[in-house]
């Protein structure tokens, strides 16, 4: 009790108050900027953190990193550049609802709903971190495989249109993170002998191409496509979210675990879950037709689902110093920098700094509410602005995030080729979403598949071996297999009466 | 204005660039320090002590710039291609010493002006804490009665990890490939795998394997240096384990375009030597668990010719030199 009373007393410093408002607005304009990522932001912050007391350093960072989560929804849902990947996922139902005129609405769930799905990734961190850790921990490439594949059945479940279609976009995704050098054999492919293709083709630029890209060759290209004016947008963001949370009080909840669950494998990150969670919002929604035409379902749970992956990536990292994601990663440096040395005893040994940190988790969710208002308030001017100017001004946000990637014009390029792909491939009816969703999960997809071989011996059966991994693999092959049992089935009951 | 203040700025580039003169009062605008690893990994963490120490010394702002990709290949040929002026130093790891042999660049070390040699860290031995062998020896032996069986991980296929292990076993005259390698990104996978049942082998750095050795979770038979780590003083090392003298350790130092004017190498070489003995330095890397060294230009280039042919002749053991 001592302890958590002098946890409260080191947050509720004004210094350390003053840390969490700036580190705040510094993470929603990182989050809103295209290019630039929740990882990076932690990133810079730690030579800052470098001269700070332990409770202000990690101020720093959970408040940054919440707040840029939230705010990479800000540009996807007004302009369609998905700020963060997290974000990739929901990006054209949020651009749906904003070019329907409810901005507002997506924008204010986008925030109430991250909030939400951090608490609740919180109290998870707060109450079973110790036993979800284990568990973590016992995931091998064998389970981490039959992840992937359920990741990679979310391209069916989230086109609109043919799924067929939506197959072959995630195949295109699947080759793009085929090339370079960073495979299990470590064999260069298709590099054309270019030092800049061995890196391979980052997400975060092809990302923007894919969607900012596309959609300023499309509004130049057809004039009759409109922004909604700000006169539109109006009325309060948190209006009718209250309502938003008792009727998706399901999907919240169900967001919430699976993105807090998610977080916590030490292999998959906020922008898994935030994939995850739209297809299964979308797959038991009682109005899937509704999705992909701005409809806020899979907002609210995708929503909550990268925010509370956020707090759960805590929970191995806390642990065991295992990075739950590539933002954790850096904050375990921190950790032993402080001379808080993660471990399952972290809690006994530094009970004031691991509540504190506890507290400031709950802090920052809550803060994000006025922030987030406030951000979205300044954000939103951005559709008074003529459509001849945004387009330009656009495009120059996009070439300075691409290049802001890895300091070379190589993301530039990047860039625009898949600019250029993502206008062919609407413009013909293709969903481009899959195609991110190829290229996170095809390294993944590989390098488990692979290891997995090796550590088998080339045994294929190894991959039901391991009881998770059992469990996990019967899943995905029901998946697999229902649509087309359900299919011969129907057709089987066309054919008798004739 | 804006046009003035770019003329302003790229005359002084032409200055700079052509005048001997300007060694002298070296450094007279920012230093770009390139990083060829990922922001927020241990080379970038290492970069950013270094870069806010020197641009205390040196009052100057010193911008770290993450260009990854290419298992390191990227970032080092960004700074091999920099101009020799000191306004583009960059931090080289040991993979340079690496990824010729495997037919990746041309680089070598003989292409950058070495600085100063700051951090290595010496490979290790874990395995799970359950395992049923006590020592070094016991392992070694449990790999030769049953070659193909222990999987290792830690680091992709022909990382520094996996030539750890790899020159371990060819200076026992056990076959290399008697320990398959998983390949991993990075030791933190690898180390996971190990708990998880998925690996027997993670000979990582000891620092990385710290907290799962700390949390029971995972063992450290023996370390690959002269003398044990200072985070577990009773650690034998592999020669008092085995008799095996192989060394292995993952390094980082400063280096510079090839050509460097020696006056600014010296004032790189001062300013280098004043942080690797200044108390944030210390702090930083100790609590860390990473390992200070130092080596000045002459030390340095003669590290990396011998960790240069050490490696090439494991890589061609292994086979993955070409």
């Amino acid at each position: 009790m001592d302890a958590l009373l002098a946890a409260f007393a080191t947050v509720f410093d004004p210094y350390v108050l003053l840390i969490i408002c700036l580190s705040s607005a510094y993470g929603l304009f990182v989050g809103a900027m295209p290019g630039l990522t929740a990882t990076m932001a932690t990133a810079l912050l730690v030579p800052i953190t470098f001269f700070m007391p332990p409770v202000p350093a990690l101020a720093a960072i959970v408040t940054a990193t919440a707040m840029a989560i939230f705010a990479g929804d800000i540009p996807g849902c007004l302009l369609r550049i998905p700020g963060t990947p997290a974000s990739a996922a929901y990006v054209d139902e949020a651009y749906a609802l904003t070019r329907k005129g409810k901005a507002e609405q997506a924008l204010g769930a986008g925030v109430v709903f991250s909030a939400i799905g951090g608490i609740f990734g919180t109290i998870v961190l707060v109450t079973a971190a110790p036993a979800l850790a284990e568990i973590a921990l016992q995931f091998s490439s064998f389970e981490y495989f039959w992840l992937v594949c359920l990741g990679l059945t979310c391209a069916v479940f989230i086109t609109t249109e043919s799924p067929l279609k939506g197959i072959i976009t995630l195949f295109i995704g699947l080759f793009v993170a085929t090339i370079g050098l960073d495979n299990p054999a470590g064999q260069p492919r298709f590099t054309f002998g270019s030092a800049d293709l061995l890196s391979g083709v980052d997400v975060i630029p092809a990302m923007i191409g894919l969607f900012a890209i596309a959609e300023v060759l499309r509004v130049v290209a057809a004039a009759e496509v409109r922004l909604p004016s700000a006169a539109e947008v109006k009325g309060s963001i948190f209006r009718g979210q209250w309502e938003l949370a008792k009727k998706y009080r399901v999907q919240v909840l169900r967001g919430s675990a699976s993105g807090t669950l998610i977080g916590a494998l030490p292999g998959a990150g906020a922008d898994i879950a935030a994939w995850i969670a739209y297809a299964m919002s979308k797959r038991f929604s009682k109005e899937p037709q509704k999705f992909g035409t701005g409809h806020i379902e899979g907002i609210v749970e995708s929503g909550a689902a990268n925010n509370a992956a956020v707090s759960g990536a805590w929970i191995p990292a806390l642990v065991f110093g295992i990075p739950g994601d590539s933002i954790t990663a850096i904050v375990i440096g921190v950790l032993y920098l402080k001379g808080l040395n993660p471990g399952p005893t972290i809690f006994i040994n530094n009970p004031e700094s691991i509540y504190a940190v506890f507290i400031l988790f709950f802090l920052s969710n809550i803060i994000m509410l006025p922030f987030g208002w406030l951000a979205i308030k300044s954000a939103k001017q951005i559709l008074r602005v003529p459509r001849n100017i945004l387009m330009p001004l656009i495009l120059m946000f996009c070439i300075v995030g691409a290049f802001a990637m890895n300091n070379s014009l190589y993301g530039v390029t990047v860039m625009l080729v898949f600019g250029l792909l993502g206008f062919f491939l609407e413009e013909n009816g293709f969903p481009i979403a899959p195609v991110i969703l190829g290229m996170i999960l095809g390294p993944m997809l590989e390098q488990n598949f692979i290891t997995s071989l090796i550590k088998s011996d080339g045994d294929m059966l190894a991959f039901f071996e391991r009881p998770i991994a059992a469990g996990l693999g019967i899943v995905t092959l029901l998946v697999w297999a229902t649509p087309i049992v359900l299919a011969l089935l129907r057709r089987r009951r066309r054919m008798s009466p004739a | 204005m804006r046009r003035r203040s770019l003329f302003v700025a790229a005359a002084s580039l032409v200055l700079a660039g052509s005048l001997p003169a300007a060694a002298q009062d070296y450094p007279t605008r920012p230093i770009t320090l390139i990083v060829p690893w990922a922001a927020g990994g241990g080379t970038d963490a290492v970069a950013r002590i270094i870069g806010s120490l020197l641009e205390k010394d040196l009052g100057q702002p010193v911008n770290v710039v993450n260009r990854t990709g290419g298992n390191g290949v990227v970032g080092h040929q960004a700074i091999a291609s920099g101009s020799p002026d000191g306004y583009t130093i960059g931090i080289a790891t040991v993979e340079l010493n690496m990824m010729h042999w495997q037919g990746l660049t041309n680089l070598t070390y003989k292409d950058y002006t070495p600085i100063a040699l700051m951090n290595a860290d010496p490979a290790g031995l874990q395995v799970r804490a359950d395992a049923p062998y006590k020592t070094a020896k016991d392992l070694l032996a449990a790999i030769k009665a049953n070659p193909g069986k222990f999987k290792a991980s830690g680091t992709g296929q022909g990382g520094i990890w996996h030539l750890a292990i790899a020159g371990l076993l060819k200076d026992q005259g056990i076959d290399p490939a008697a320990v398959p390698w998983v390949p991993s990104n990075g030791a933190a996978p690898g180390l996971q795998d190990l708990v998880a049942g998925g690996v027997e082998i993670v000979p990582c750095s000891i620092p990385e394997a710290r907290s799962l050795i700390d949390a029971g979770k995972v063992k450290s038979l023996a370390i690959m240096a002269d003398k044990p780590p200072a985070l577990y003083p009773n650690l034998p090392t592999l020669e008092q384990a085995t008799g095996s003298k192989w060394k292995t350790a993952a390094w980082r130092g400063i280096v510079a375009p090839k050509g460097l004017p020696q006056p600014i190498v010296d004032k790189l070489v001062a300013a280098m030597e004043k942080i690797n003995k200044s108390a944030e330095y210390k702090e930083f890397m100790s609590s860390r668990g990473l390992g200070i060294e130092w080596g000045g230009p002459k030390e340095f280039t003669a590290f990396m010719e011998k960790a240069d042919a050490d490696f090439g002749a494991v890589m061609k053991a292994v086979g993955i030199a070409k």
